[in-house]
């Protein structure tokens, strides 16, 4: 599904990812974690096609693609979803009017029938029960005056009706208290399938007693420094990151 | 002598005796001799420096109605009508007024809706005095030499008269169409509205050419609101793009009285708009939204003073640009708060948004308060679109193409959001997506 090899990206003439390699399997949970500034954030743009996201060596294969030749959207075409950090609010661009957007520019360039008014209110409705969403922020303009937890939400909300084969979640856990982590964690449990794989890109282990990872990776300065399984997150999570980077430093 | 006026002053002598000698005649007279001695507005003069008037100056165009005669079918208006909108309106072509096309039976009893030339001519003189009393004074020809030039060839126009307690429910639509004639024109459209205590109307005027001619609209608008009087005004600037535009809007307000303006530009070569708003007696509030969107070689010029001259008045004003290709727009916005004009609240805000690296604009808030309690704020930007929008949007599988036409939709819809008259609001959107590339896919967008 995804093959990263060596990949070396730099952000303003500053090398953030060094050689990193990552291997996705269709159907998998990666968590990558990491300290700050370890490349965590970097590496979600990249696979996104953020702009100002300089790939100066390594590859990206995705579903028998190479990624880093498309464009942001023909990514988002090929199933590619990024749920944001921080969402951005857009004024005057109604939420529900974008997805639906989304959707069927989605379904026309996989050569598939557009989802008309009808379909596509049932889809929403559908989807909105697995985070919960609020029907008034459904036609208010894209994230303006949400509260973080809701732009979260929003974020999930749009993964779920947009169905892509590959998520990234980037601190998808961040800014959220307990109740608002649960209902997200949930709604991510129910888009788990053995087609789509997902990145947890997260700074604490919390998020992971809620979705199970099937593997977890330590990022740090630009490179995966130690894999393993669920229980690397815990051991993270009690002894600290200095540990590991010391560790394998040595 | 000034040659570039010579034209203006020799057409002024070929106006038939009626015009020159009816009781507005010393008026015409003294207006036309205070042209006769400024000329055409310098860019050496504060008020015009970024926009120069020579291509205006120098051409000739013919002022006289006679010459500028043309037929337009009822089809071509049709076209340009608001759907559905029940309404009273007037047809004016290349300046003309046009009885055939216009609409204004049905009014209420003492309500007036003229062709301004005939309100003059008409022997009534229950409505000679209300002309006598505001015609002329709130727009000043000292001011602006081009209002002084209208004021000279005052003929056709639109004259409206609401008495107190009266609410106009149907909106009246001004149609000012233009089209290619025998020789270039000038048409000096010259409006009076006199708003009654406690009365309401919604006024929209529209200019708009229907082919790219080249002409001249020179016009000013007088509203008169008596205390409690509330007007909701729309300016549709839709000129050929071969055209020169110079709008002047006076806008005199009592106690109480309520004015909306909401100014759009989008033809036109070479645009100047003003506004005038003179909050004169305490509770008085004007807001002000304005829209240019300006490509090519446009140039658009937006000028806007509100005077607070009596306590306890509030303004506020909103202006959106949106320039593409080698255009140029200016906004200048003046607020004047007098003494004693305590607790007054005045805000403006002006944003532009630059799609392309040889637009150009100048904006300039400009605030002079001689009190002391007053609530001020004011506010310009210029900016390309916002980055983490468009990669936002591009993330959700919206092509470059259209995220950027939906972004700059989004910025200059900001303007239209709180138009309270839908249909304008309607048309005002139709027309804005109009302006984009991929039309067809943001109304695909935004329409359902």
């Amino acid at each position: 599904m995804l093959d990263i090899k060596e990949l070396h990206a730099k952000v303003e003439d500053k090398e953030i990812l060094k050689g990193l390699n990552l291997n996705i399997k269709a159907g998998e949970v990666h968590a990558i974690m990491g300290p700050n500034g370890s490349g965590k954030s970097t590496l979600a743009n990249v696979l996104a096609g953020r702009n100002g996201y300089e790939v100066t060596k390594g590859s990206i294969e995705y579903d028998g693609k190479d990624l880093l030749e498309l464009e942001p959207e023909e990514r988002a075409w090929a199933g590619v979803f990024l749920a944001f950090q921080y969402p951005v609010e857009i004024p005057g661009v109604n939420n529900v009017y974008l997805l639906k957007a989304a959707v069927n520019a989605i379904r026309k360039n996989r050569g598939e029938q557009e989802l008309d008014a009808v379909e596509f209110l049932a889809l929403v409705k559908e989807k909105m029960k697995l985070v919960k969403m609020k029907e008034d922020l459904l036609n208010r303009a894209v994230n303006e005056g949400f509260s973080g937890g809701e732009k979260k939400r929003n974020e999930i909300f749009q993964m779920a009706v947009l169905e892509p084969k590959l998520a990234i979640l980037d601190e998808t856990d961040s800014g959220l208290d307990i109740d608002a982590l649960k209902i997200v964690s949930e709604g991510v449990n129910s888009l788990r399938s053995p087609e789509r794989s997902i990145i947890l890109v997260t700074h604490y282990q919390r998020l992971l007693d809620y979705i199970k990872p099937d593997h977890v990776h330590v990022l740090s300065n630009g490179k995966i420094i130690k894999s393993g399984g669920p229980e690397l997150a815990l051991e993270l999570e009690e002894k600290g990151y200095d540990w590991i980077v010391e560790t394998e430093a040595a | 002598m000034n040659t570039d006026i010579q034209n203006y002053l020799n057409d002024f002598e070929q106006l038939g005796n009626d015009i020159k000698t009816d009781w507005f005649s010393k008026q015409r007279l003294s207006a036309l001799s205070l042209f006769k001695e400024t000329g055409f507005p310098s860019s050496r003069q504060e008020n015009w420096k970024y926009t120069n008037t020579r291509p205006i100056a120098k051409e000739t165009f013919s002022n006289t109605s006679t010459r500028q005669s043309v037929s337009i079918s009822a089809e071509e208006i049709d076209a340009v009508r608001f759907q559905d909108l029940d309404c009273y309106e007037l047809v004016f072509i290349n300046g003309v007024y046009s009885r055939e096309h216009s609409r204004i039976d049905g009014l209420a009893k003492g309500t007036v809706i003229d062709n301004m030339a005939d309100a003059l001519a008409k022997d009534n003189s229950k409505n000679n005095e209300i002309l006598k009393k505001h015609l002329a004074q709130y727009a000043d020809n000292k001011v602006s030499p081009f209002t002084a030039l209208n004021t000279a060839f005052i003929q056709h126009g639109t004259y409206i008269n609401v008495p107190k307690n009266t609410v106009i429910e149907k909106p009246i639509n001004i149609l000012y169409l233009s089209k290619e004639s025998a020789k270039p024109f000038a048409a000096h459209p010259r409006n009076l509205i006199v708003m009654g205590e406690h009365s309401e109307a919604t006024l929209i005027e529209n200019y708009i050419g229907l082919d790219d001619a080249n002409y001249f609209t020179n016009a000013v608008t007088e509203v008169s609101l008596a205390p409690s009087a509330i007007m909701k005004h729309y300016k549709i600037q839709q000129e050929s793009l071969n055209a020169y535009h110079i709008g002047n809007l006076n806008v005199m307000q009592d106690k109480d009285s309520r004015f909306e303006s909401n100014s759009i530009s989008l033809g036109g070569s070479l645009v100047r708009n003003d506004i005038h708003g003179q909050l004169d007696a305490e509770g008085a509030s004007i807001v002000m939204n304005g829209l240019y969107m300006t490509n090519d070689k446009q140039h658009v010029d937006n000028h806007t003073r509100v005077d607070h001259l009596k306590p306890n008045t509030h303004s506020s004003e909103n202006y959106r640009g949106v320039l593409n290709g080698k255009s140029r727009a200016v906004f200048n916005g003046k607020v004047v708060v007098h003494p004693q004009a305590q607790k007054i609240e005045a805000h403006q805000n002006n944003a532009n948004l630059l799609l392309s690296d040889n637009a150009e604009i100048d904006t300039k808030p400009e605030l002079e308060i001689y009190a002391d309690d007053v609530k001020c704020s004011h506010g310009a930007t210029a900016g390309q679109l916002d980055q983490d929008m468009l990669f936002y949007l591009r993330s959700r599988a919206i092509d470059e193409g259209t995220a950027r036409s939906l972004l700059t939709y989004a910025f200059a819809d900001e303007v239209l959001k709180d138009i309270s008259f839908t249909p304008v609001k309607n048309r005002l959107e139709y027309l804005i997506v109009g302006q984009l590339p991929d039309a067809k896919l943001i109304r695909e967008f935004t329409n359902e």
